[in-house]
């Protein structure tokens, strides 16, 4: 698709874009409708419920992003590579085996629904043998999933729920071809059946809350450079960053992210190092200093030699830290194995007890073998197996919807346990605010506006933003220099917006008058609901000087801890965890990942550097934070509502239980009490859509 | 009773079209944005 030549000589693409905030039908008409209208672009397309929009054509992302902000939507880029790979082969596999299995299952109940209803002689065997026709290539085609993993543990001496699953589902089919072979009266093959629908719906829901999250999260490719600038003599190529090496001389254009650790060249530059280190202010460095790769260059073009580059850069290094750290999580048992290393040798025990016990009674291996299959099919844990993917992709549904990506399998149970929250501030709870000092007069401000509306730089973007009440001054002869601002002429006059003489202060230029432009923090948006909706002590760590981080606290009424560094924000989560604290951590910047990867459970902004976003469990799709409390209290119902489902399911096999043991058990009671009991546990775990 | 020698296959057979539809269906992407299409054919363009 790239190789074919666009139409204004950009090459054809194909982008893709995660929209959070997109919430209904208008939204999606006026943005493609919108997007219709632009050059070059062939196709666009919005998909309402992934929050996507996939456009092809000869566009930029930048312009995409552009058009799509216009219009009042938040827009992050996707990376088309990560989301080839990601194509879900598995999840795709599963719903075919589920569908055949489906399919079976129906048929097969119809023709047991003849038997249970006093069909005999000769029309039941024929019934039980076109059931075997069906059923036997079916459980062969459709428990595979079951038997491999089941095989798995098995060869590895272990026992996990698929074990006793496989083994109800071998059994019971196999058990049911040798009856019907005999003219015996009872057959399993609709349980056998059922056991794998079910349980298959349960994999697949299981499948769909880790895959199709876990995903997502990579696909949010953050604009990394892939390519830069280097310097030859006089000559300037553009080269992939992997090509670099140590030595070269690079130039960083002004707004883009300085790519490798270098040493700086130009006599000065102006640098954002609100990522890496947590403040909030830009900082000048002179020639000579070390400059990390992560920055963002604020001034002028500006030059450095690399000095480290791919591994051995500084964000790298804190990214294979974070990678170290990360394993720790994944050693934390999911609610549901700890359920099934009680559950799965019980079963076993159960079903032999009650073969050896019927054996014994009765000398008949058969009655035995009977009896043993109906209480291995019945304890069978199709509502254990449903209990907690049930709820869980329910829960994971309900906080895309609010605009929270779910990216670790066991995040909402440790989620529910967290009762301490640590935040970040820049970045996580304060976003920059851009804007004129209020005694400006409204002349100015409309000179500003227009300026600032001509130009991608972010500080111009929020600038634009905060004076988009007013109406912009015809301006002539606009002209962008990178790294310098905005000049043009209005009135016949020359007027600027940007940093005259390399100075870290923003300033309007009219003519001979020069106002200041303010850059401040302000909160985020549905910060302070979130806080105020939190019931958890909360705190403020931040790498930020003392001043600005008290400042900030005292508006957000959080104790602060400023100039914390990577290790002592670690150090921090550590002293709560020994005071028994279990900690929420939110951050967005490297040096918050190593503290969001040492948290019980960590939150990011989708705005935050790639590592941060690989060390959270769960990823803020939005601008806005008031949902945070919100996501707690769904992952709490969750943690409720997965409990509840086990209960259910025990309470129902203390009833079958003595029942199938007792060898009253019939095919007819099976099929009832399992589907019962397995839709009862579907349909508890949707009352968390409704929650609030 | 003969009947059901021809019945059991025809209803197999409608239950195997209805499997086949369902896969056909899964397999081109219908499943891809169910909110969207539904909203799509409201659209007067």
């Amino acid at each position: 698709m790239s190789a074919a030549a666009g139409t204004r000589g950009t090459p054809l693409v194909r982008l893709q874009f995660s929209l959070p905030t997109i919430h209904c039908p208008a939204c999606l008409n006026k943005i493609e409708s919108r997007l219709r209208e632009m050059p070059g672009l062939h196709w666009a397309r919005v998909n309402l419920s992934m929050k996507r929009l996939t456009v092809e054509g000869a566009v930029a992302a930048d312009e995409v992003l552009g058009v799509v902000s216009d219009l009042g939507f938040e827009a992050y880029p996707l990376d088309p590579a990560a989301l080839e790979n990601s194509a879900d082969r598995t999840g795709r596999d599963l719903l075919l085996r589920l569908a055949v299995a489906g399919f079976a299952m129906m048929n097969v109940m119809l023709l047991s629904v003849a038997v249970w209803s006093g069909a005999t002689g000769a029309t039941r065997d024929l019934f039980h043998l076109i059931s075997a026709a069906i059923a036997v290539p079916v459980v062969v085609y459709s428990g595979q999933p079951f038997f491999r993993n089941a095989w798995r543990a098995l060869s590895v001496r272990r026992l996990n729920m698929d074990v006793p699953i496989s083994l109800a589902i071998v059994l019971a089919t196999g058990m049911s071809l040798w009856e019907s072979l005999q003219s015996g009266p009872h057959a399993y093959f609709d349980a056998a059946l059922s056991l794998t629908f079910f349980l298959l719906i349960g994999r697949y829901l299981d499948h769909r809350t880790r895959s199709s999250a876990r995903s997502a999260a990579q696909e949010l490719a953050a604009l990394e450079e892939q390519s830069c600038t280097r310097l030859q003599g006089q000559e300037m190529e553009t080269v992939p960053i992997n090509e670099i090496s140590v030595g070269d001389t690079l130039l960083v254009a002004c707004g883009m992210r300085v790519p490798v650790d270098g040493e700086l060249i130009s006599d000065l530059a102006v640098l954002d190092r609100s990522l890496l280190t947590g403040e909030s202010e830009a900082c000048t460095i002179l020639k000579g200093a070390d400059v990390q790769a992560g920055v963002v260059n604020l001034s002028r073009p500006l030059q450095l030699r690399a000095t480290a580059i791919g591994e051995d850069t500084f964000l790298r290094r804190v990214a294979a830290l974070v990678a170290t750290a990360e394993n720790n999580r994944n050693s934390y048992t999911a609610l549901a194995d700890r359920a099934a290393k009680i559950y799965a040798p019980a079963v076993h025990i159960l079903a032999l007890l009650a073969l050896l016990g019927w054996w014994f009674v009765t000398s008949d291996m058969r009655i035995a073998l009977n009896i043993a299959i109906a209480v291995l099919i019945i304890t069978c844990p199709c509502a254990l197996g449903l209990a907690v993917p049930s709820v869980n992709i329910a829960a994971v549904g309900r906080l895309f919807r609010a605009g929270f990506l779910v990216k670790h399998a066991t995040a909402l149970e440790r989620l529910a346990e967290a009762d301490y929250a640590v935040f970040d501030k820049t970045g996580t709870l304060s976003a920059p605010d851009v804007s004129l000092a209020k005694n400006v007069p409204m002349a100015a401000q409309r000179v500003c506006l227009a300026l600032a509306q001509n130009s991608n730089h972010p500080l111009s973007r929020a600038l634009a933003r905060n004076l988009s009440h007013i109406e912009p001054a015809r301006l002539d002869q606009i002209v962008e220099t990178a790294g310098e601002g905005m000049t043009a002429h209005w009135q016949g006059m020359p007027v600027a917006l940007g940093r005259p003489g390399d100075l870290a202060t923003l300033s309007l230029q009219i003519g001979p008058d020069s106002y200041p432009v303010q850059v401040r923090e302000k909160p985020r948006p549905g910060a302070h609901q979130a806080l105020a909706g939190l019931d958890m002590p909360a705190e403020l760590v931040s790498g930020d000087l003392q001043k600005a981080t008290e400042d900030f606290g005292r508006e957000m009424g959080l104790p602060v801890r400023a100039q914390t560094g990577p290790e002592a924000k670690v150090a921090r989560l550590k002293e709560l965890k020994d005071l028994g604290h279990r900690v929420l951590m939110v951050g967005d910047g490297l040096n918050d990942t190593a503290a969001l990867a040492a948290a019980h459970v960590a939150l990011a902004p989708a705005s935050a550097l790639d590592a941060s976003r690989s060390a959270a469990d769960v990823i803020l799709l939005k601008e806005d934070l008031s949902q945070v409390p919100l996501m707690i209290r769904v992952a709490r119902a969750a943690g409720r509502l997965s409990k509840q489902n086990f209960a259910i399911a025990a309470a129902y096999n203390c009833i079958a239980i003595p029942i199938a043991l007792a060898g009253f058990a019939t095919p007819l009671m099976a099929a009832i009490a399992m589907s019962v009991s397995s839709l009862t546990v579907l349909l508890n775990s949707q009352r968390i859509r409704g929650l609030k | 009773m003969n009947v059901l020698v021809i019945l059991i296959p025809v209803s197999l057979l409608l239950g195997g079209l209805g499997l086949a539809a369902f896969i056909w269906s899964v397999r081109s992407g219908q499943y891809e944005d169910d909110q969207g299409n539904a909203a799509r054919i409201l659209f007067d363009e």
